[in-house]
């Protein structure tokens, strides 16, 4: 095996989030953003 | 297929393969060899752990699923974010912080060896057995479809997948999966134009889309909590979770395509790439599948769109039952155009006889599907073995009819682009593995020879490929035999991801009682398949939690019964 990484802690680097949890938030979000206008789509094409 | 078809499938093919056979063949680093190039980056990573689970299957089906039923199967995918998410933060950290070239070396690092051959071989068989369906599942609908020798479809798709996966191992599988995708996007993008170019004058993308929801074909979310419904948003989200944490945590498939990269934020990015975009990306190919259905309300559709299987009986010595059928269906299917012409003008002038217009127009549909219901039933009567599914031909079917010359080629050139990329990632993962976590077991003397280690992972991704060819050619599936694999891999599933909750979420629980957690767990599984006619997906679920409580329950056992013989301190 490989030593460790020592990157493990490293910061998401994308502009707008300073850590992971940001992203996972966003990630997060997104998905319910998504299963509402997927509701919404259904109710409007019913 | 005429010859400028063939010349795009081939070119795009062939030339993908070659590309990345080329390009990756002085590949002689076993970290790059197993993990890919070290300056991966996220976008590629994510297109790889895409174009890994988007099989041939996925876009010859899944349009046809939409068609059939609807685009409510996209709520099957609704665990795969929270599932990413959770492996992100907790599966994907430990694998760099180990540095493993397989999720089966970190049990061996967290218990003990025989776990780690138990989690290996659990893998192998469930990945070994479904090896060759990846191959014959899109041939033999291409080798219908197109009238070509299965056995020459079988072998030409897993020599080409084996050379370039064998040559240039992960970093060929990643470089050659990302051109396969750009096909991919670019052949489902394309055929989507042409379709809604092709819908009637008028009608538009609007009101295709009121037409198909009018059917019932775009009913996304179901809130239902009816357990006889198969497509729920909370079958989704429990089922859903359970599956997508089990393949993409804990499949070496899929855990190869991430734990390589530049550093831990490519893989962690790459994931994520798939968490935003997958259900998107799934909810596009079945509303594709929907507009193929609004399409032929307008056109003369077919009564079985397994065209090649009907017209065999049709010509047999029951043929008057057949050519009835068709023309029963017909007749049905020019009154359903009325039916929809009306109501669609009813709508368009809002007029009050809109509600009645809907419901004729929902009758002259159901006469229609009793018709195809009736077909189904006389290619049975006829053949009992008779292929009665025909919903994996609707698009391809779509696509040689009504496609233009060239654009035929891309979308043959993407469904065979899917089966090589997700084939790829399989036989990577399962020539790692044995050459890992089996081989290097039994020659440990071999670890340090780097040069014999890239020479056995080769071979064993040959051997492999080979295994998948011969069981594609000889096996003999049947549609059921194709499920069968599916049920296969949600009985092996649950409890391997058991195996790694216990290993991440249970620091107290040592190597003997998860061992014995995941047999026992697993002789569960299988006794209550054979005793329970339950949905298969609950597999995933029954043995996560059985591996789980067995594994916590004889720790505790084991943890009483050496502090019992302990000696008292004097």
């Amino acid at each position: 095996m490989k030593s460790p990484d020592p990157h493990s802690d490293e910061s998401p680097g994308v502009p707008g989030f300073r850590t992971w949890r940001g992203i996972y938030l966003f990630a997060f979000g997104f998905f319910v953003l998504v299963v509402v206008l997927l509701a919404l789509f259904s109710s409007w094409f019913a | 297929m005429n010859a400028f078809d063939w010349i795009v499938l081939l070119v795009t093919m062939v030339g993908i393969a070659a590309y990345g056979a080329w390009h990756t063949r002085h590949t002689d680093h076993l970290d790059t060899y197993l993990k890919g190039s070290q300056t991966t980056r996220w976008g590629t990573i994510g297109i790889s752990v895409m174009a890994t689970q988007a099989s041939a299957i996925t876009f010859l089906s899944i349009p046809g699923q939409g068609f059939e039923s609807g685009i409510g199967f996209v709520q099957n995918y609704f665990g795969l974010p929270l599932a990413l998410i959770i492996v992100c933060a907790v599966f994907l950290p430990i694998y760099r912080k180990l540095g493993v070239y397989t999720a089966y070396e970190f049990l061996g690092q967290r218990f003990d060896a025989k776990t780690r051959l138990l989690g290996a071989s659990l893998f192998l068989l469930q990945r070994g057995l479904a090896a060759g369906v990846t191959i014959y599942a899109p041939a033999i609908i291409l080798a219908t479809v197109l009238g070509w020798r299965l056995d020459v479809t079988i072998i030409s798709t897993g020599l080409l997948v084996i050379i370039y996966t064998v040559t240039g191992g992960s970093q060929a599988v990643n470089l050659t999966q990302k051109w396969q995708m750009g096909i991919i996007f670019a052949g489902m993008v394309t055929a989507f134009v042409i379709l809604i170019q092709r819908l009637p004058a008028g009608l538009g993308l609007g009101g295709a889309l009121h037409l198909a929801g009018a059917m019932g074909k775009l009913q996304a979310v179901d809130f239902s909590l009816n357990a006889d419904k198969r497509y729920t948003i909370w079958t989704g989200l429990f089922g859903g979770l359970f599956l997508s944490l089990s393949y993409f945590g804990t499949d070496q498939s899929q855990v190869q395509r991430y734990i390589g990269g530049a550093a831990l934020r490519e893989g962690r990015l790459g994931l994520m790439f798939n968490a935003l975009l997958k259900i998107p990306m799934q909810f596009f190919i079945l509303l594709l599948g929907a507009l193929v259905f609004v399409f032929y309300q307008f056109e003369p559709a077919p009564v079985f769109y397994n065209r090649v299987e009907w017209q065999q009986h049709a010509n047999g010595a029951h043929g008057a039952v057949f050519h009835a059928i068709d023309d029963k269906h017909a007749a049905l299917h020019a009154v359903k155009q009325e039916k929809i012409r009306a109501w669609l003008d009813a709508r368009d002038h809002h007029s009050p006889a809109e509600p009645a217009a809907r419901t004729a127009m929902l009758l002259a549909n159901a006469a229609t599907e009793d018709v195809r219901k009736e077909a189904r039933a006389a290619l049975t009567a006829d053949d009992p073995l008779a292929q009665t599914k025909d919903s994996d031909y609707v698009f391809i079917g779509f696509i040689l009819d009504q496609l233009p010359h060239g654009v035929i080629g891309l979308l043959i050139a993407v469904m065979i682009a899917a089966a090589l990329g997700s084939k790829a990632g399989e036989l990577n993962a399962l020539g790692t593995t044995t050459t890992i976590d089996l081989w290097r077991q039994f020659r440990p003397l071999a670890v340090h020879d780097e040069a014999r280690n890239v020479r056995a992972a080769k071979w064993f991704t040959a051997m492999w490929g080979f295994v998948a060819i011969a069981f594609a050619l000889f096996a003999g599936f049947s549609e059921n035999l194709i499920e069968a694999i599916n049920i296969i891999g949600s009985i092996f599933y649950g409890v391997v991801l058991g195996m790694f909750l216990v290993a991440f979420f249970f620091k107290k629980v040592g190597g003997y009682a998860v061992f014995w957690g995941t047999v026992l767990g697993q002789l569960l599984v299988f006794a209550l398949f054979f005793n329970l006619s339950i949905s298969y997906l609950w597999y995933n679920f029954i043995g996560c939690a059985a591996c789980v409580v067995i594994s916590l329950l004889l720790q505790a056992a084991k943890s009483n019964i050496e502090s019992a013989e302990k000696p008292a301190n004097p």
